[in-house]
């Protein structure tokens, strides 16, 4: 039993891990800007076809066709080669291998650049509208997005390849003294959950220990008195909306070896992390934090036989079960602040 | 006083020659304007519309964007374009490539997005709004169920296109209803020998299933064949459809005491669940002193391309293989290789074979009239299509050829290469009673009317 719950406490942390990062690109931007984005999914969606992008661009082919050898269906063969390993050699080799990782230095600069150019262009013009066209607009945003990205690459998922060093699984039931072979967990969904928790601390970190940080999080308890005391406090918000986009987009990145991208990603997960925000407290980093990591674990839980078996379906709908309990019990959310959300 | 002949024998022995005739052939003109008329989107014009049902998007897309490719080419050699294909091949036929009795094929499509609410909502503006005759296509058993019971209701063939549950031909059964490809059943008779070759007798099987119709009588399938070897079900686990992320149900099957999983998956599932079972390193896992394997019940080289190295050395069964060695095959994959510049998936071949076989029949009935197209295909023999010698069952409309069992390669040495035919089950050996599964087809005549 024991191994089961490790194995299921394992499998929780990838995923809530991907939740946490999530939630806190969303809660960024509603705690600065004051802005219900819609349209965050679609900001991982476009963050994990960066990394499809990144792929296709480096598997470009030269074609070549040799009329001694003949396909299955008796037209001349045609010779694929790789552009990027003709040039490059093993270098290049190694480079498609590890192209998942390596699109992140790709998705940077385009998540940050489409984050801002999303806010400036057209949420910046809704901040002092209602939560309602809020949503609609960022909504309608995310729509024409996914069906951008459904028209240039497709309606299908694309698969993506992790580094074949990190495939295969860790004995970790063996590294603590267990039966060796029982608990092992995929390499890549461990690479994973480290990531988020670097994203997540370097976030808080900057936030933190940096003078920008500072008044960045003097703008979000107190915006009005930052702003008497002369500071351009939205160009600051403006750097926080592309801050979070580039954090959603490097979780849609190294997320796509667990879970083919396919345009209707970022809907799949958007309603999760709203779950995730509202139950971490509206407009609380650490809540969405701690709320990604607890709805990733207990939904792993739920999945379990034994749970399944007292409760049928459990799986399916554990985090709004626990979202319904949290809500009526503390109406704020886990770490919900005073006045967040409330007239 | 003149005398006036009212009835002559000469004019009696000719009136009554024309009443004779005239009562044995008007029937034949009355009914013929009946058949043009009295059935749904009888076709009045010069063209006929076939409506290609696809899961264009969802789990299934990649399947339905194959068939799509097949049934463009099916119209093509209809209507005497390209090389011909399996009209060439196909015994007996009475196709010649010059459209369906003198009309030119056309088609509409539709996107089901793999849901049995969008399949049936797009056949029904196929049907009522582009007046297609018949209907054909689907990747899923709970599309071509909910479809098939629409056509029944309409008055339109549906050729089913891949679909593998049970219930399909069994307890859905209907007689505007029809599947050449082959089921969860004959899957289990076919790969349960090789499985105990492999495998050995005494195993602990762990079933991931996907929670519809095709899931359930798949799982059901291989329980009986694997349990009748002398196999332990360990557990028997539903997953929903489209899941994605299949690590919370993976985790368990690690410390289940099973030493083999059986994915009940198919498409992107199928291509998920089994590349993260390999990521959980249970193709390296040895359990009960044994060899922990994967077995995929079901699979096409459209999945095996998708989950990669994954596949190698899978067991499953396959409807069909292009690199069959029959003419029909052979044919069918020079088509649409030189079409498509890739060798046609088993999803593919289904489509095309049953358009080809609808097509066929109108033109044995003579008339696009259901009933009579119905009767045409029930029971028709034929080879030349691929599998060898087939029989379109008249009992529950499923047909009956060779199953293929099918292993991923190991060492493939093209893209294409990815499955290898491990054996090809004769027809007799995967033929079974119809009433096992019970089910009623139902009436074709009186014929509804669609509008």
């Amino acid at each position: 039993m024991f191994d089961a719950i490790l194995l299921q406490f394992l499998n929780g942390l990838d995923k809530g891990g991907a939740y946490a990062l999530i939630a806190l690109g969303l809660t960024l931007v509603f705690g600065t800007l004051g802005v219900v984005n819609f349209a965050h999914g679609a900001l991982f969606m476009l963050g994990a076809f960066c990394a499809v992008a990144f792929r296709q661009i480096l598997t470009l082919e030269t074609v070549t066709i040799d009329p001694t050898q003949l396909n299955p269906w008796g037209q001349p063969l045609e010779i694929r080669t790789p552009l990027v390993q003709g040039w490059f050699g093993d270098f290049g080799a190694v480079l498609v291998d590890w192209s998942v990782p390596v699109s992140i230095l790709l998705a940077i600069p385009v998540m940050a650049l489409l984050g801002i150019a999303f806010e400036r262009g057209l949420i910046k013009h809704f901040y002092k509208r209602p939560h309602a066209e809020q949503i609609l607009v960022t909504f309608g945003l995310a729509i024409v997005l996914q069906e951008i990205v459904k028209s240039v690459f497709g309606a299908n998922p694309i698969p993506q390849p992790m580094p074949a060093a990190l495939q295969g699984a860790a004995d970790i039931g063996a590294l603590i003294g267990l039966t060796p072979g029982v608990i092992t967990y995929p390499l890549w969904r461990l690479v994973y959950f480290l990531f988020s928790l670097g994203i997540i601390g370097g976030v808080f970190a900057f936030l933190r220990f940096t003078t920008f940080g500072m008044v960045v999080r003097a703008g979000m308890a107190d915006r009005e008195t930052v702003g008497l005391l002369g500071i351009n406090i939205s160009r600051r918000f403006t750097f926080m909306f592309g801050l979070a986009s580039v954090v959603a987009g490097l979780a849609g990145v190294m997320y796509t070896p667990l879970l083919p991208p396919n345009y209707h990603l970022g809907m799949d997960f958007l309603v999760l992390s709203f779950v995730v925000v509202v139950v971490g407290g509206m407009g609380s980093l650490p809540g969405a934090v701690a709320a990604g990591f607890l709805l990733g674990i207990l939904q792993s839980f739920a999945s379990m036989t034994e749970v399944k078996a007292i409760v049928p379906g459990i799986d399916q709908i554990i985090i709004y079960l626990v979202a319904v309990v949290i809500l009526l019990v503390r109406p704020r959310g886990l770490l919900g602040r005073r006045g967040v959300m409330e007239a | 006083m003149s005398h006036t002949k009212v009835f002559g024998r000469r004019s009696v022995l000719r009136g009554g020659l024309a009443g004779i005739l005239a009562t044995s052939t008007m029937p034949l003109f009355f009914t013929r304007g009946a058949y043009a008329q009295e059935f749904c989107n009888a076709p009045t014009g010069d063209t006929v519309t076939f409506g290609f049902n696809l899961p264009l998007t969802g789990a299934y897309a990649e399947e339905g964007a194959d068939e799509q490719k097949a049934y463009e080419l099916a119209v093509k050699h209809l209507n005497g374009e390209g090389d011909g294909g399996l009209i060439n091949t196909l015994k007996p036929t009475v196709l010649k490539g010059n459209g369906l009795l003198g009309k030119k094929v056309v088609f509409v499509t539709g996107d089901t997005a793999t849901k049995a609410d969008q399949a049936r909502a797009s056949a029904t503006r196929m049907i009522e709004r582009d007046g297609a005759i018949m209907i054909t296509g689907g990747s899923s058993s709970s599309e071509a169920i909910a479809v098939q019971g629409l056509c029944q209701e309409m008055g339109v063939i549906f050729m089913a296109g891949l679909t593998h549950s049970n219930d399909t031909t069994g307890k859905d059964k209907k007689r505007y209803g029809f599947r050449h490809f082959f089921n969860a059943y004959m899957s289990g008779i076919a790969l349960g020998p090789e499985l105990a070759k492999a495998y050995g007798k005494d195993r602990r099987a762990y079933h991931l299933t996907a929670d519809y119709t095709w899931g359930w009588t798949q799982e059901e399938s291989m329980r009986q064949a694997t349990e009748a070897l002398g196999w332990q079900t360990a557990q028997a686990v539903k997953t929903p459809l489209g899941a994605g992320d299949f690590s919370q149900y993976l985790t368990p099957v690690l410390n289940s005491g099973a030493d083999v999983l059986i994915l009940n998956h198919y498409g992107n599932d199928m291509v998920n669940s089994l590349t993260q079972a390999v990521q959980f390193g249970m193709r390296d896992k040895q359990v009960n002193g044994k060899q922990f394997e994967i077995v995929v019940p079901l699979f096409s080289e459209l999945m095996a391309k998708g989950a990669g190295p994954a596949i190698k050395g899978i067991f499953g069964t396959s409807n069909w293989h292009w690199a069959l060695p029959d003419e029909g095959s052979k044919a069918f994959t020079k088509s649409f290789g030189a079409e498509y510049g890739s060798p046609p998936s088993q999803a593919a071949h289904t489509a095309y074979v049953q358009a080809i076989l609808y097509a066929d029949a109108v033109e044995r009935a003579g008339t696009f009239y259901p009933p009579a197209v119905i009767k045409a295909l029930e029971d028709f023999e034929f080879d030349g299509a691929g599998n060898g010698p087939t029989l379109y069952r008249g009992a529950d409309h499923q047909c009956f050829k060779n199953v293929l069992v099918v292993r991923g390669n190991e060492s493939p040495t093209s893209q294409y290469d990815v499955l290898n035919v491990v054996r090809e089950v004769p027809r007799e050996e995967v033929t079974y009673d119809p009433a096992i599964f019970g089910g009623d087809l139902g009436p074709a005549e009186p014929v509804p009317l669609c509008a």
